[in-house]
């Protein structure tokens, strides 16, 4: 199968270049370094005072974790992360739940309409959201949904492509395994959850993954069906407190790396996984 | 949801707690966020609780920048709030959309409004019927950084009057580096700020202009006033470069870092500049005219009653509607928020003309002009536009001016 | 894999069943025991998937037709919905704001994609090769994938400023080059915006990238040295040809996120919604203001219709063509 990310050792067959190669680790490192100066930055400012910013200087002369202390003061960042957390878990279990119940479905049973199911959900890819947005918008607030958790959650509690992900991964559970289990006396219920799911736990995984992150940093439609401000996600809420803020810096960037800190302590932690999650998903997707 | 599910609770209990419930009014007050704005209206809001115990009033704040949409989208969903802010140039979106229900004649006598309140108030007034009634209004004046003032070796204690004056301290204290860089504004140019309204209202007069029929149906700023003025404004960038468009991001913010030595703002940023520590500032009437024209821009937030309240909830709101427009609450409002009382007699007192900050935007008021906007935000981008063509694109004023017009009449004849 | 099975095959290891299928054993209906295995089977199949047709006829298929219908109409928030045959399109197409949107729209894609696909597939391609901390490196590429757009928006925002508040422009002035004026300006406020873009997508580009890469058999590898090609032939020959299914997948999703670019525009542009003379004006944008500013949510509609049209060309015209050449 694939190669795990995380080994350190290029590919057999595969040499490294010799002549060019301190050139080319050189540039690649100062790349990288370029990419996460905007990260830097924006932790850097957020340690200095309104009279500091001004001062390009990466290190801060005098940091200071006053403006933290002042974002945090009146809660509604935790808030936000709370409702962030609440809503990018919550339909990342849904997904888990059901994509892979449709992919298990389409893929392991054998019935009579199965290719018009799936090529109907696949063929929901090509719908972008942006067109989707005003009808959820009206059955929303028709249904009382605008201004809730589940108002927030409603569009994504499914989405085609974790069901096409999860199809291709029971593709490649042996038959066998299942009817062993169908022998065992094993309800189809409990053939999936018990013996199949277990066997796509790192295909599990890289949906989980994508669907936390794409849910965590979801600006568009939280943006419109959310009015309360007990109610914002986390980039939402950003956005208006950067706009009430009007332009001081160093409190934009404190509430700023707030947003961003979350992301990347769980990424320090489970960097392996999330990247072997994301090739997965690449190659299978 | 919650509200559904207070009341669905409410339901529940009427068997046991029949004459409590039905005792216990809530209202529903809703405005945008800006700090000051929701402290004072928290502190009238404990005074009127206190006052009228059995009524309970929730105050519920959304962003500004989409505040609009928030009021129009809920009362869409079939919810509404029982006392609402609102701009008085979106009355008639709030009108034709069935959002406001008007205020009754026998709580609120249009007599008595029209001798109690500055006479920009009937700005509220539609179909014979007020919709609603502010609690303070606003006007604009000049802002300027005292310490850049001594620095640059003008008096700090006598800010220009005139435009030419205006322009002779700007260019005093404008600072650029060695690269030609500006480090420090001589003003604040920023057409989304309130530079529009300066422009629209004060500047085309004074250069000899109308920028709309008395009516404001139609646009009559595609003059030769109207060019001067507009190439008057952008030549403050092109020409003077005493000031650049996007400096700093935004006019106030450049103004409150202490890198422009003057702004034109109104008294909602009272409450922000009075954080700045690092250096001192006054406060000044616009500049007048060549001619010595002064003029002003006035507007105001009123506060309006949601088509939806009736019974217990429209007496509630209509109550609590008169007490925040009240003499007691626009001395809340001015103490906490900076805004001028929206009645005469609370504003023009004494003690608040002789005083340094509120005088030069009282006496302002008294010259000031209401536009009668039917989409503030559409007709801002015009402008705004207009500016840009010429700052960016090279465009001739007259060519800019004369798309502006053009597409801002076109706006209000669809409004018609 | 082995270790997997072997720790599921424990009783009781996995105990919750939440959802109480129709056709549960528990609760069978009648007659259940004298239908086939296959038959059977089938009703367990629509059983599982009945609950995910409701949604996705409820959330997806019906919202779709919705918008089509609503396009139809002169629908806005304050009163109900009126007929109006093509009215919002050819309203659309005599609009010149949307053609700027719509130009805009494609210049963000057009430039983009292939910008970031080629910067992505240079970084992952020597990135493969590098052991001396591979790791770190990586994830320094890879970290700004995980961060939030409109979180990022504003630091983006912020580094653009003209001097004396802007880091771009005071690093140019570090090396005497006059200052840019970035977003303030017709021509560079766009590009300026795409670069926020491709830096939180690349990490994700790169990683992709690398994946397919390793996919690639040593072996072919060693076959072509053998045959005396040099590195740049193997990678015309060899390399690219076998990462024509990940560049394909990267390409359309690429492509489909900078049709769909928001974020980014709307908090780097709140004052001037859409940049100086909506020189960054994407046509996500434009949807959102006709609908959620001015509430027109006929005319709003009718542009999500033209933005699923040309999704739906770009989508099918990219596989032809990639596929076409293999």
């Amino acid at each position: 199968m694939i190669a795990p990310a995380e080994s350190l050792d290029a590919p057999a067959g595969r040499r490294p270049l010799r002549p060019g190669r301190i050139v080319a680790w050189t540039l690649l490192f100062i790349g990288g370094v370029v990419m996460v100066t905007p990260l830097l930055f924006m932790f850097s400012t957020s340690l200095k005072t309104a009279g500091q910013v001004y001062d390009l200087r990466l290190i801060p002369a005098s940091p200071t974790l006053a403006n933290y202390v002042e974002v945090l003061s009146d809660g509604r960042f935790l808030r936000w992360f709370l409702n962030s957390t609440l809503v990018a878990v919550a339909v990342t279990l849904s997904n888990l739940f059901f994509d892979s119940l449709v992919g298990y479905t389409l893929a392991k049973f054998r019935f009579r309409g199965r290719m018009i199911v799936f090529i109907a959900i696949l063929s929901t890819l090509m719908i972008p959201t942006e067109m989707l947005v005003i009808p959820w918008y009206l059955m929303a607030s028709q249904l009382g949904w605008l201004d809730t958790y589940w108002g927030i959650m409603f569009p994504g509690m499914m989405t085609a492509f974790g069901t096409f992900l999860m199809k291709q991964f029971f593709e490649g559970v042996p038959d066998d395994f299942l009817e062993a289990a169908r022998i065992d006396g094993l309800n189809e219920f409990q053939i999936w959850w018990k013996v199949a799911m277990p066997l796509v736990t790192p295909a599990l995984s890289a949906l989980a993954i994508f669907t936390f992150l794409g849910n965590w940093t979801a600006f568009f439609w939280p943006l419109i069906s959310v009015t309360s401000r007990e109610l914002y996600t986390l980039p939402v809420g950003l956005s208006s407190f950067a706009v009430e803020q009007s332009i001081q810096w160093e409190m934009i960037m404190t509430g700023a790396a707030l947003a961003t800190i979350p992301t990347l302590l769980v990424f320090i932690a489970l960097q392996r996984y999330i990247v072997r999650g994301v090739m997965l998903a690449g190659l299978k997707g | 949801m919650r509200t559904t599910l207070l009341k669905a609770g409410l339901l529940a209990g009427v068997g046991l707690f029949a004459a409590n419930a039905a005792q216990a009014v809530e209202i529903e007050y809703w405005q945008y966020v800006f700090d000051a704005r929701v402290k004072a209206m928290d502190q009238l809001i404990e005074n009127f609780e206190a006052a009228n115990p059995g009524v309970t009033v929730k105050h519920v704040t959304f962003p500004y920048a989409d505040y609009q949409t928030r009021v129009v989208a809920a009362h869409a969903a079939g919810r509404g709030p029982d006392v609402v802010q609102l701009f008085y140039g979106w009355t008639d979106n709030f009108v034709d959309g069935g959002i406001l229900q008007p205020l009754s004649q026998e709580a609120f006598p249009h007599a008595q409004i029209e001798e109690d309140f500055f006479p920009i108030v009937t700005a509220m007034k539609r179909e014979g019927e007020y919709w609603g009634l502010p609690t303070a209004v606003r006007s604009l004046a000049l802002f300027y950084n005292k310490d850049l003032f001594e620095e640059a070796g003008l008096d700090p204690e006598s800010p220009p009057t005139t435009l030419d004056e205006w322009v002779a301290a700007a260019e005093a204290t404008t600072k650029r580096d060695g690269a030609g860089n500006m480090i420090s504004a001589g003003t604040t140019l920023d057409m989304a700020g309130q530079d529009h309204h300066w422009w629209r209202e004060v500047l085309v007069r004074q250069f000899g202009g109308e920028p709309y029929t008395d009516d404001y149906r139609t646009v009559t700023y595609d003059s030769e006033a109207g060019r001067a003025a507009l190439e008057w404004y952008t030549d403050l960038q092109l020409e003077k470069g005493v000031g650049a468009a996007g400096f700093m991001d935004e006019g106030q913010a450049a103004f409150r870092a202490g890198l422009a030595a003057m702004t034109i703002d109104g008294t909602f940023r009272l409450g922000a500049f009075r954080s700045i520590e690092s250096f001192e500032w006054g406060v000044a009437e616009l500049p007048a005219g060549p001619d010595g024209t002064r003029s002003n821009y006035s507007s105001y937030f009123a506060n309006g009653i949601g088509a939806s309240a009736e019974g217990e909830e429209l007496e509630a709101a209509e109550k609590f509607l008169a007490y925040i427009t009240s003499e007691e609450a626009m001395e809340v409002w001015l103490e906490t928020v900076g805004e001028l009382p929206a009645r005469r007699e609370v504003a023009l007192t004494e003690a608040n003309l002789a005083d340094p900050i509120y005088g030069p935007f009282l006496r302002g008021l008294e010259y000031a002009h209401t536009t009668l906007f039917v989409d503030e935000a559409a007709q801002r981008q015009l402008i705004i536009d207009a500016t840009n063509r010429i700052l960016l694109q090279g465009q001739s004023p007259e060519a800019a001016l004369e798309q502006a017009a053009r597409d801002e009449q076109a706006l209000i004849d669809a409004r018609n | 894999m082995a270790r997997i099975s072997a720790r599921t095959s424990e009783p009781g290891v996995v105990t919750t069943a939440p959802l109480p299928s129709p056709t549960s054993p528990e609760a069978p209906p009648r007659g259940w025991h004298r239908l086939s295995m296959s038959q059977k089977q089938v009703v367990w199949a629509w059983g599982f998937l009945a609950l995910p047709i409701l949604f996705y006829a409820g959330i997806r298929f019906y919202p779709t037709l919705d918008a089509f219908w609503l396009s139809l109409t002169d629908w806005n928030l304050l009163r109900p919905a009126r007929f109006v045959g093509l009215e919002n399109y050819a309203r659309l197409v005599s609009d010149p704001q949307f053609w700027q949107v719509f130009n805009n729209t494609f210049a963000y894609l057009l430039i983009g994609t292939p910008t970031s696909i080629v910067i992505a597939f240079v970084i992952a391609y020597y990135l493969d090769r590098v052991r001396f901390m591979h790791g770190l490196i990586r994830a320094l590429y890879f970290l700004p994938f995980l961060t939030t757009a409109a979180a990022m928006a504003w630091v983006w925002r912020w580094f653009y400023q003209p001097p004396p508040i802007g880091a771009i422009n005071g690093f140019l002035a570090t090396f005497g080059i006059p200052a840019q004026p970035f977003l303030r300006s017709t021509e560079q406020a766009l590009p300026a915006i795409m670069v926020t873009a491709i830096w939180a997508g690349l990490g994700f580009q790169i990683i992709i990238f690398m994946a397919g890469l390793r996919a690639i058999p040593g072996t072919y590898y060693e076959a072509a040295r053998i045959d005396g090609l040099g590195e740049l032939a193997i990678l015309r020959k060899i390399t690219l040809p076998l990462l024509k299914p990940t560049t394909v997948f990267l390409v359309v999703l690429s492509s489909i996120g900078f049709l769909r670019i928001f974020d980014q525009v709307y908090n780097m542009t709140t004052n001037d919604p859409g940049g100086p003379l909506g020189s960054t004006k994407p046509l996500v944008l434009m949807i959102y203001q006709s609908a959620f500013s001015s509430y027109e949510m006929g005319y709003a509609a009718a542009q999500t219709v033209v933005l699923f049209s040309i999704l739906l060309v770009v989508s099918l015209l990219q596989l032809w063509i990639l596929r076409e050449r293999t």
